[in-house]
């Protein structure tokens, strides 16, 4: 068990490490003279700010120190909890901006991956063996899981929101509101939050279903599903095992489909304009503002290194046989 | 040795009988003859303003017009000319490091494997997305080819792993250790000994890669960091959100690439799940 | 009597036809009778043995009929057959070591399996049993991956009888094994016979020496009909059908395992099944066959007990 999350935990720090040394590296590497080209980028008119702006890119680049130092200098501001200073809301740290957003993320993300995962796989074995549905619901699934999670996002937003005028099709809340503890504001959030939450839900929800038909089909062909069905054992206890072990590949599937998911997520909230990070990466890209990008990115991969480790303990408790494994005499 | 071509014959008669493998076609080749003659359909230069602006589907412009007049047929059609390159160049180079990385894992186990297998799940839990949005938006990115050379350098993980674990149930078996024996060089005993045993499998893991690379694209042009040159499926819907074709009631601006994009990668899925029916007896149901 | 089948004729479909695997048998398999059943691959053993209690995908049912206690079997459909699985008619499958679901500890799936049938986990003659295999007690708690391939097989036996069946198949149960185990399998068969946990038995192999020893008749097959069908010691000493004398011939030595391939002995192959030739079906491999063969031999009982299907018989 020490040595399954002991090997783990040394590919998320590896993996760690990696992402911040391209963060550092890309600006340094980059031909030219990164304050330069960021100043004359970032196409910011107050004189002051581009003053404020230069001796801070100065200072946090550290041009003028070794590399190594400047590399060590990168980790200790980033323990810190410094990710520099945005420069398309000038001067708002970019950890802040970033706090501000990040509830609006995984409110989208973890219920419609939880949701999608759970339908999506009682669905897809459902399906599996039953040649009507087979034919006629997995085909919309393949359709569902290929769409673009922009597209989908667009045409839910044009046909239940322009169209039909049922939700609203942009912001987090109405720009009329001040956010407040009230019945009435939450109302509004959750009216934002529900179109760009069903269309990661749907695209997501195809992906499973289709995924635990394929593998619910290769477990009841399986040796043990054959001996019970030659013993009468009834269809639902045999589907009941297959689905049980059909689960185990989708839960490492889950693990596998997280970065597309937070993909997914992003280019929704640009659809909507929903105030998470992916409107704050479309925002940082259109003002050329790096540090947020940046910020941003180092956001996602420590969330998505999380989630990773959270599904491997997941994993360690469904499956018995990684528990016996890893045991060794203890059990 | 007779029990090869048998097989193979088997394998077609299967095919040509799949119906999810014919499906994936008549969607597919269609659309691969609309991208292959787009310079004789579409005009020479997709993003020319040729008609009036924001004109809904009509004789002259089939799928209508984008805000500034540009042809949307004409967009479609070379948009889905870099779709395809895109999927093809990037699922490629996927599908190439991918089975270099596997093979050579799967085969040469110990240290090495130890090594790539590290390196692959570090790959592997880094979101790609996330890694191409830095380096798209520092590096920039002019054309279909680079942005696919980026994307098939971040999505080989998981076609790795597959591969890897495929070569180690074959390496041990009698036809490889007979050809270690006779003293054959290890990269012809994975050529030749192999690879053709998991044919199928590998140009199934290609396909998912394809679709795989076309959906990135996708996602990178609609966040505004596609090539800035030509046009492609996802650059047309990022237009199409920006100048609020949504709230103009433009449908025809945003529904084909979108349509066009879903059709592709659809395809693709559905062939795989025939190709594994045509390939897998097991899944076969009579 | 406690089975009876007769003409039993069980097809498989494939693409280029239907294969007779089965084509036309009949035999009668006594109380405490254990009936070897031997032949070449490709013979009909493995088929007969499953289409007696659970036909996969592929088999069709073509005619013919079994009788089990008196009842008849309703081979062909698989929805009433389930009845009759377990309590009637079990198997001990050739898989033994992949049969059990390896995310459930083995004691919850048996009690699960026996709940799904309507039984009751009777817990201390299961743990009599588990005593009788040398399993020990705590094997219901753990999972099956924990288990050695001995065991699993073991296991395997007592799952499969612990509802005291009236006819047991065991399907090539002993080609994985070693020869010492082997022998412990097939005395741990007899022992379940002996004490009532099965009433009688099929005993499916292609090692004719193994049968030899555990069987009380042992029935030959060649493409899919019976060769020869009598008591083990008289197939083995004065066997009457040109075919199993030379199976028994082609034996290197009693107790050394034959390989699952065709025999070297006899020179040929058996013919297809797809469209099987008329009149005995081993003329062309027979060093005996004379023009009568064309016609087909009808087994005929030439002593009580010795069924033969050779005109030269």
């Amino acid at each position: 068990m020490r040595r399954y999350f002991g090997r783990k935990l040394l590919v998320y720090g590896l993996t760690f490490l990696v992402a911040v040394t391209v963060n550092w590296m890309i600006p340094r590497f980059m031909p030219g003279d990164p304050v330069q080209s960021m100043l004359s980028r970032a196409n910011v008119s107050q004189p002051a700010a581009v003053e404020a702006m230069r001796a801070h890119y100065t200072a946090l680049f550290g041009l003028d120190l070794p590399l190594w130092q400047q590399y060590l200098n990168f980790w200790a501001a980033l323990f810190r909890g410094d990710l520099g200073i945005s420069i398309w809301v000038f001067p708002t740290p970019v950890t802040d901006l970033i706090m501000r957003a990040v509830p609006y993320t995984l409110a989208l993300l973890i219920p419609s991956i939880l949701l999608s995962w759970w339908a999506g796989n009682r669905f897809g074995a459902f399906a599996a063996r039953r040649k009507w549905l087979d034919n006629t619901a997995l085909p919309i699934g393949y359709v569902l899981t290929a769409t673009p999670y922009m597209w989908l996002a667009i045409l839910l937003a044009w046909g239940l929101g322009v169209v039909a005028g049922i939700f609203p099709v942009s912001g987090g809340y109405s720009f009329a509101m001040r956010p407040n503890w009230s019945w009435e504001f939450i109302g509004n959030l959750a009216l934002h939050w529900f179109l760009p939450f069903a269309s990661l839900f749907l695209v997501a929800f195809g992906g499973w279903a289709i995924g635990m038909r394929n593998m619910i089909i290769y477990e009841l062909e399986a040796d043990y599903s054959t001996y019970l069905a030659s013993l009468g054992a009834p269809r639902r206890l045999i589907r009941r095992y297959a689905f049980r072990n059909a689960v185990l590949p989708q839960i490492t599937g889950l693990a596998l489909q997280l970065g597309v998911l937070v993909a997914g997520a992003l280019v929704t909230e640009i659809v909507f304009s929903y105030p998470g990070l992916g409107h704050l990466i479309l925002k940082a890209i259109q003002n050329q503002d790096f540090f947020l990008l940046q910020g941003a990115f180092l956001f996602i991969v420590v969330g998505v290194l999380i989630a990773n480790f959270v599904i491997d303990i997941v994993y360690v408790l469904v499956d018995p046989r990684t528990r016996i494994g890893m045991g060794g005499e203890a059990t | 040795m007779t029990a090869v071509p048998a097989r193979r014959r088997e394998g077609l008669y299967f095919a040509i009988r799949n119906g999810k493998l014919l499906a994936g076609l008549a969607v597919l080749v269609p659309l691969l003859l609309l991208a292959a003659a787009a310079p004789l359909i579409g005009g020479q230069d997709p993003n020319a303003y040729v008609a009036a602006p924001a004109s809904p589907p009509s004789a002259q412009s089939w799928f209508g017009t984008t805000m500034f007049g540009q042809d949307v047929f004409s967009q479609f059609v070379y948009g889905l000319r870099s779709t395809f390159v895109v999927g093809a160049l990037g699922g490629g180079l996927a599908a190439i490091i991918g089975m270099t990385i596997g093979f050579t894992a799967g085969y040469r186990g110990g240290l090495v494997d130890e090594v790539l297998n590290m390196l692959t799940n570090i790959v592997l839990v880094l979101p790609a997305l996330a890694v191409l949005l830095i380096v798209n938006a520092y590096l920039g990115v002019r054309s279909v080819g680079v942005q696919a050379l980026f994307i098939g350098l971040t999505s080989w993980p998981w076609a790795a792993r597959a591969i890897r674990a495929q070569t180690f149930s074959l390496r041990s078996r009698d036809f490889v250790d007979l050809a270690r024996l006779s003293g054959v060089r290890t990269w012809k005993i994975i050529a030749r000994e192999i690879a053709p045993n998991m044919n199928s499998y590998l140009f199934m893991t290609f396909i998912l890669l394809f679709g795989g690379s076309i959906l990135i694209a996708a996602s990178l042009d609609f966040i505004g960091l596609g090539p800035s040159q030509g046009i492609s499926l996802g650059l047309m819907l990022n237009n199409a959100a920006r100048w609020s074709a949504l709230h103009l009631g433009m449908w025809w601006w945003f529904i084909p690439p979108g349509a066009g994009i879903t059709a592709i990668v659809g395809a693709l899925y559905v062939m795989n799940v025939g190709l594994d029916e045509v390939f897998n007896p097991r899944l076969r149901e009579l | 009597m406690t089975l009876s089948v007769r003409d039993l004729r069980v097809h498989y479909r494939t693409l280029r036809g239907e294969v007779k695997a089965l084509d036309g048998v009949g035999f009668d398999v006594a109380d405490g009778e254990i009936l070897g059943l031997a032949g070449e691959s490709g013979c009909g053993k493995t088929t007969l043995g499953k289409s007696l209690i659970r036909m996969d995908g592929r088999m069709r049912l073509a005619g013919g009929t079994a009788e089990l206690d008196g009842e008849e079997l309703p081979l062909g459909e698989d929805r009433r057959m389930n009845r009759f699985r377990f309590g009637k008619v079990s198997l001990i499958p050739q898989y033994s070591m992949s049969a059990m679901n390896p995310t459930r500890k083995i004691g919850k799936m048996v009690g699960e399996l026996l709940a799904s049938r309507g039984e009751r986990l009777d817990l201390v003659e299961l743990e009599r049993r588990l005593d009788l295999v040398e399993l020990p007690r705590d094997v219901l708690g753990r999972y099956p991956i924990e288990l050695s391939g001995g065991m699993k097989q073991r296991m395997v036996m007592v799952i499969s009888t612990l509802l005291d069946p009236s006819l047991l198949i065991a399907d090539e149960i002993t080609s994985a094994l070693d020869v010492s185990t082997q022998k412990a399998v097939a005395r741990t068969l007899v022992e379940f016979r002996d004490r009532g946990f099965v009433r009688s038995m099929i005993f499916i192999t292609h090692d004719i020496s193994l049968t030899y020893q555990i069987a009380d008749t042992i029935m030959v097959m060649y493409a899919g009909k019976l060769a020869e069908k009598a008591p083990a010691g008289v197939i083995v000493s004065e066997p009457r059908h040109p075919y199993t004398r030379m199976l028994i011939s082609s034996l290197p030595e009693v107790g050394v395992r034959h390989a699952e391939r065709r025999l070297s002995g006899i020179p040929g192959r058996p013919p297809s099944l797809l469209d099987p030739p008329s009149g005995c079906r081993f003329r062309d491999r027979c060093p005996l066959a004379f023009e009568r063969c064309a016609e087909e031999p009808p087994p005929v009982e030439v002593a009580p007990g010795h069924h033969v299907a050779c005109w030269k018989a």
